[in-house]
């Protein structure tokens, strides 16, 4: 009886099951198949263990563009946490004539289309001469966390009781110390929702990469999948090898600490 | 006597005057140097790149010779420009999927995990993966299942007695087959945001609502719908928003086409910008993104300050 009535849930919670993983798990046991299995056998999952699919997209030079995507997203999401914070930090607790308009100003970034910035941006590459190499990207890549970090970091730092600071200033402390010594200790959670959330966005990073990277050895992990696609396009279970060793990262971070992953990704969304 | 003191009072009152913008002055020299870094790089681009971006939209342009100067002719060109209209149209279609299509399918996606069922953890963990992917992965992934020959989809159609479809290749199954992979992609982020809000919900309510004989459907219409509306409102801005900046996963799947059934705003853009050189042009589409986004973003916090000042949701 209570199995008849939870029926209908079971049903609905297994489609969205297998609607959310089965294109995952199809990937994976693709990426084991040799060509000949992948046509006589598309459904069968792990029939067989072709580990040749992997060794054949290490021989295309991956390194390079895992190297890129990890130099590129590190170096932007550090800068981006230090002068977020730094920003964030007179803009949620102290007066001044401009900081709404400020807070403002910083939070519209959320709402705006890249390509509105597209073309002068390139421009800018180029007239800087570093069109064509990562720190090309570094700067729209920081530019364009700003928002949302310093979204997540004011709201977080309004929380923070007056009397530390209070107690900071009667003990001499200016205010570069207060907030090296009493706020940035107390952001930690914060600034880890902010790392996580622009490391993801940037790792991903698609539309900078395409139009200020060029040449193959700059190319980061979203530009080296596409290269890939030319490549191994009659080579299907080689292309599905490419494609979860590039998710793999992020899939395992995921699944080792998946609630801060979670939190991370939303952070700037929810707030209860 | 009186004279002395009131001088007296007069470089009092003048020092601390003094004193006072001295401190204000410092002031706003300490805030300047703590928001500078970031003011920095953001004047730098994004919001220079804004007017820049204005600037040359009113040139007939190629990028790299200079270019001459036509007015608003660019944008009086795009008014008539009918695949432009195609673009806002699938806009509008992008928007409207993720509104009624994503952000339902997110809701269901929570309440599922709070279902008196076995197995939530391994939900949990399963229905979010899609939103790990990046979109070229994604895209990448679906181009394979959605192939009109070998694609795990037409395989599953064929051994239904079904003729293959073109799905990504077809102008009238194109726009629907990219709408189901930016579902697919994106339901994961509303369920969060749901599964979160779901958290909050005092469990009294229910448990009241329990002793009043209320039935389960009765329950979530009266208690868990009106609690989450500021979630349903707050997703929708989300959406929309991220609608109309949609570009990578069409970009990926179908660059626009066949014969621009899937073109949006940004792949138009794009496709002027860095394929066909006409920069002035795409500088007039980016430009009316942003202001389109702009108006966007003021009707949305107009209704929302509306709404808070009649306050509540109902």
């Amino acid at each position: 009886m209570a199995l008849a009535r939870k029926f209908p849930l079971y049903m609905i919670a297994l489609l969205l099951l297998i609607f959310t993983g089965y294109p995952f798990l199809y990937m994976l046991s693709t990426s084991l198949k040799s060509q000949g299995d992948f046509f006589e056998k598309p459904f069968s999952l792990f029939s067989s263990f072709e580990f040749a699919n992997y060794a054949s997209v290490f021989e295309m030079g991956v390194s390079r563009y895992f190297l890129n995507s990890i130099m590129v997203s590190v170096v932007a999401v550090v800068i981006v946490m230090f002068i977020a914070a730094l920003a964030s930090y007179p803009l949620s607790r102290m007066n001044f004539k401009f900081n709404r308009p400020l807070f403002l100003l910083f939070i519209a970034g959320m709402m705006l289309p890249i390509h509105a910035t597209l073309i002068p941006v390139f421009k800018l590459s180029q007239s800087m001469g570093i069109y064509d190499t990562l720190w090309a990207l570094l700067g729209p890549y920081i530019a364009f966390s700003l928002p949302i970090s310093i979204f997540i970091l004011t709201q977080f730092m309004q929380e923070i009781p007056k009397s530390l600071e209070e107690a900071a200033k009667i003990d001499g402390c200016t205010h570069f110390g207060i907030f090296w010594r009493v706020m940035l200790p107390m952001l930690t959670p914060a600034l880890m929702t902010v790392f996580i959330y622009n490391f993801l966005h940037l790792w991903n990073e698609f539309i900078f990469a395409l139009v200020l990277i060029s040449s193959p050895e700059n190319r980061t992990i979203p530009l080296g999948l596409q290269d890939f696609y030319g490549e191994f396009s009659v080579n299907i279970p080689g292309l599905m090898a490419a494609l979860t060793l590039f998710s793999l990262p992020v899939l395992v971070a995921y699944l080792f600490s998946q609630e801060k992953v979670v939190k991370g990704l939303a952070g700037g969304s929810v707030k209860g | 006597m009186d004279v002395q003191t009131e001088s007296v009072e007069i470089v009092q009152k003048k020092e601390i005057t003094k004193a006072k913008k001295a401190a204000r002055n410092k002031n706003i020299f300490t805030v300047s140097l703590f928001i500078a870094p970031a003011l920095f790089v953001y004047l730098l681009y994004v919001v220079y790149p804004i007017f820049a971006t204005f600037n040359y939209s009113l040139y007939n342009w190629d990028g790299t010779t200079v270019g001459t100067f036509v007015g608003l002719g660019n944008y009086t060109a795009l008014f008539n420009d009918a695949i432009f209209w195609t673009a806002l149209k699938n806009n509008v279609w992008v928007i409207a999927t993720s509104v009624f299509v994503q952000i339902p399918l997110g809701l269901i996606m929570a309440l599922m995990l709070f279902a008196p069922i076995r197995g939530i953890r391994l939900f949990n963990t399963v229905y979010f993966l899609p939103f790990l992917m990046s979109t070229v992965a994604v895209g990448m992934l679906w181009i394979l299942m959605f192939d009109p020959i070998n694609g795990i989809i037409n395989v599953l159609v064929n051994s239904l007695g079904f003729e293959n479809v073109s799905w990504l290749s077809d102008e009238n199954v194109a726009m629907f087959a990219v709408l189901l992979v930016v579902v697919w992609q994106f339901s994961p982020f509303y369920m969060i945001l749901f599964k979160s809000a779901i958290v909050g919900i005092p469990e009294e309510l229910y448990e009241a609502a329990q002793i009043d004989g209320a039935n389960p459907w009765q329950k979530f219409r009266s208690i868990t719908i009106p609690l989450l509306m500021p979630t349903i409102v707050s997703s929708s801005i989300l959406a929309i928003v991220g609608s109309l900046k949609a570009f990578d996963i069409f970009y990926i799947m179908t660059g626009g086409g066949p014969n621009g059934a899937t073109e949006l705003m940004g792949t138009y853009m794009f496709k002027q910008a860095f394929v066909n050189f006409n920069m002035g042009y795409a500088s007039a589409i980016a430009f009316l993104m942003f202001f389109i986004a702009l108006i966007v973003t003021i009707i949305i916090q107009v209704i929302e300050s509306r709404r808070k000042r009649v306050g509540g949701y109902e």
